[in-house]
C-alpha cells in the first residue's frame, strides 16, 4: 500500500474539505494522495458498473482515482495538487 | 495435427470466417500476431453501418444491407454460445451534415446509389433537418445542418464482438495461436505451408485475413496486396448519463456511457499515433454537435489504421495460380462480420468465392492495357 516517506519534505499544510468536513493535509500532496493519507483506500470510489475502486498507479494512467474536485466529477485525483479550500467528494453510491 | 483451413490473421475478419467455417464442421487453425501488431479490429468505433457504404460499388452496398439484416441473429447466437453481450443495437443511425452543400451532395449520392439495383430498393433512408433530427439526437447543436437517417444502422462494442468470436471459436475447437507471425506462405503440390518462427504450419487451403499484412503475404500467392493504411483517431470522454442519441460516424455514446469521437481519414503511413491538431479538431466538432459536451473530461485517445483497398470496397478473391488460397481484405469488418461468418464462409468452404463474388476480386485494380 502507499505510504508517505518518513523523510518527505515538510512544506506546511492546507485545509481541504472532504465531504464537507475540513481536514488538514500536507500541502505537497495530490488530491488522491490526500484522501489516502487521511482515510486510506477503503471507500475511495464505487464504480458505475459495480465494484469498488481505489487509486492504483498514482501517475495519471489507470483512472482509478476519479474524484469530484470543486464540483467537477471524474477528475483524476492523482494529477490534481491540493489547494487551500479545495472541496473533494468521493464518488460513492452511499457514502 | 490435420486441418482443413489455415487462416492467417486473427482480427475480426479472420475470426468471423474461422467461426463460420468451424460452425460448418471444418477444422481450422488461425495464426495471429502480437498485441502490439497493427490491429484495425481493436481500434475501430464499432458501428454496424449501412448508409453510404458502397457508393462506388452497389454490390458492396448490397452486402452491407444483407449483413445488417443478419446481424441480430448473428449476435444472438454468439451471445448464446459464449455468454458475451455484444452491446449490439439497431435503432437507426444518422450521418451528420454541417452545411447545405454537403447535405445536397449526400442526398444526390444516396438517391443514385439506392436506385442502382433492385435489392437496394429495400434501403430506407431520409434526410432530416436539424429540427427533425433533434427527436433522434436530443441536444443537437446549431452548427449541424441536418443529416441522413437510416433505420438499418446500428452499433456494437467491437472488442466484445472480437472476444465473443475468440470464445466461440475456442468452443468449436478452432486452433488459435497468438504471437505466431507468418514470415511467408508457400504453395506446395499438396497444399500450403506457412513459415513462422515457431515452425511450419501446413494446410490444404489457406485464407489470408491479414489486414495490412496482405501487402507482403498476398502477392507471392498470386493474390492482390493492394491495401494501404488510412489512419483514424478516436477521442473518448468520461462516462456520462445516457443521452438517448442515435449513433453517427462522427460521434456515438457507448453502452457504458463514454462518447467515442472520430471519423477522420489521414495518410500517415504506418504511424498509429495521435496528433494534437486532429484531437483538437475532433473535440471542437463534438462540442459543435452536442454543446453539452463542452465540460466533458477526456479520458483516452488512440490512433489506428484502416485497411483500405484502392476503391474502398472489400476484396474477396481466390487465387488462380494457387487454387485453395484466398484473400480477404476490408475496412468494414464489424458491419460485415455477420456476412463473413455465414455466406462468405460458405462460399469459401464450397470453393465458390470466384463465381459468387467475382466482382470483389483484385482483378478490378489491374490497369487495362491500351492500344
Amino acid at each position: 500500500m502507499f505510504k508517505r516517506l518518513d523523510n518527505a519534505a515538510l512544506a506546511g499544510e492546507v485545509t481541504i474539505w472532504l465531504e464537507d468536513q475540513p481536514r488538514r493535509v500536507p500541502a505537497t500532496l495530490s488530491a488522491a494522495a490526500a484522501v489516502l493519507w487521511l482515510d486510506g483506500g477503503a471507500g475511495y470510489r464505487d464504480h458505475a458498473a459495480g465494484g469498488r475502486r481505489a487509486p492504483l498507479c498514482m501517475m495519471g494512467v489507470c483512472h482509478e482515482c476519479l474524484i469530484t474536485v470543486d464540483g467537477e466529477p471524474n477528475r483524476q485525483g492523482c494529477l490534481v495538487p491540493v489547494a487551500e479550500g479545495m472541496r473533494l467528494e468521493r464518488q460513492r453510491r452511499s457514502p | 495435427m490435420s486441418r482443413d483451413f489455415l487462416i492467417i490473421g486473427g482480427g475480426v475478419v479472420g475470426m468471423a470466417v474461422a467461426y463460420g467455417l468451424a460452425r460448418r464442421g471444418r477444422r481450422v487453425s488461425v495464426l495471429d500476431e502480437h498485441d502490439g501488431s497493427l490491429r484495425a479490429s481493436r481500434g475501430n468505433a464499432g458501428l454496424v453501418w449501412v448508409q453510404g457504404k458502397g457508393l462506388r460499388m452497389p454490390r458492396y452496398a448490397e452486402l452491407s444491407l444483407q449483413s445488417s439484416e443478419a446481424w441480430p441473429t448473428f449476435a444472438e447466437e454468439l451471445t448464446a454460445r459464449t455468454g458475451v453481450e455484444l452491446e449490439y443495437e439497431r435503432r437507426g443511425g444518422v450521418d451528420l451534415c454541417f452545411d447545405a452543400a454537403e447535405a445536397e451532395a449526400r442526398q444526390e449520392e444516396y438517391r443514385a446509389l439506392y436506385a442502382a439495383t433492385p435489392a437496394l430498393a429495400a434501403m430506407r433512408w431520409a434526410y432530416l433537418d436539424r429540427e427533425a433530427l433533434r427527436e433522434h439526437l436530443p441536444g443537437l447543436g446549431e452548427a449541424v445542418h441536418g443529416g441522413t437517417f437510416s433505420p438499418w444502422d446500428g452499433q456494437c462494442n467491437p472488442l466484445y464482438l472480437l472476444r465473443a468470436l475468440y470464445a466461440a471459436c475456442r468452443s468449436l475447437g478452432v486452433d488459435y495461436r497468438p504471437a505466431t507471425p507468418v514470415d511467408g506462405v508457400e504453395a506446395r503440390a499438396s497444399g500450403f505451408v506457412a513459415h513462422t518462427p515457431m515452425g511450419d504450419v501446413v494446410a490444404p487451403r489457406v485464407i489470408l485475413a491479414a489486414g495490412l499484412g496482405a501487402r507482403r503475404l498476398a502477392p507471392p500467392l498470386g493474390l492482390s496486396g493492394e491495401v494501404r493504411p488510412v489512419r483514424g483517431q478516436i477521442l473518448v470522454t468520461e462516462r456520462l448519463p445516457q443521452g438517448g442519441r442515435l449513433p453517427s460516424p462522427q460521434i456515438r455514446q457507448t453502452a457504458s456511457g463514454g462518447y467515442l469521437i472520430g471519423d477522420v481519414l489521414e495518410n500517415a503511413g504506418f504511424d498509429t499515433g495521435v496528433t494534437l491538431e486532429t484531437l483538437h479538431q475532433l473535440g471542437r466538432r463534438a462540442v459543435a454537435v452536442y454543446p453539452d459536451l463542452a465540460r466533458a473530461r477526456l479520458v483516452r485517445s488512440w490512433g489506428a489504421l484502416r485497411v483500405m483497398t484502392p476503391d474502398g470496397s472489400p476484396l474477396y478473391e481466390a487465387s488462380r495460380p494457387c487454387p485453395g488460397a484466398y484473400n480477404l481484405s476490408c475496412h468494414s469488418g464489424i458491419t460485415l462480420a455477420a456476412f463473413h461468418a455465414e455466406e462468405l464462409a460458405e462460399a469459401i468452404d464450397s470453393d465458390r468465392l470466384a463465381t459468387r463474388y467475382g466482382d470483389f476480386s483484385g482483378a478490378r485494380f489491374d490497369v487495362q492495357a491500351t492500344g
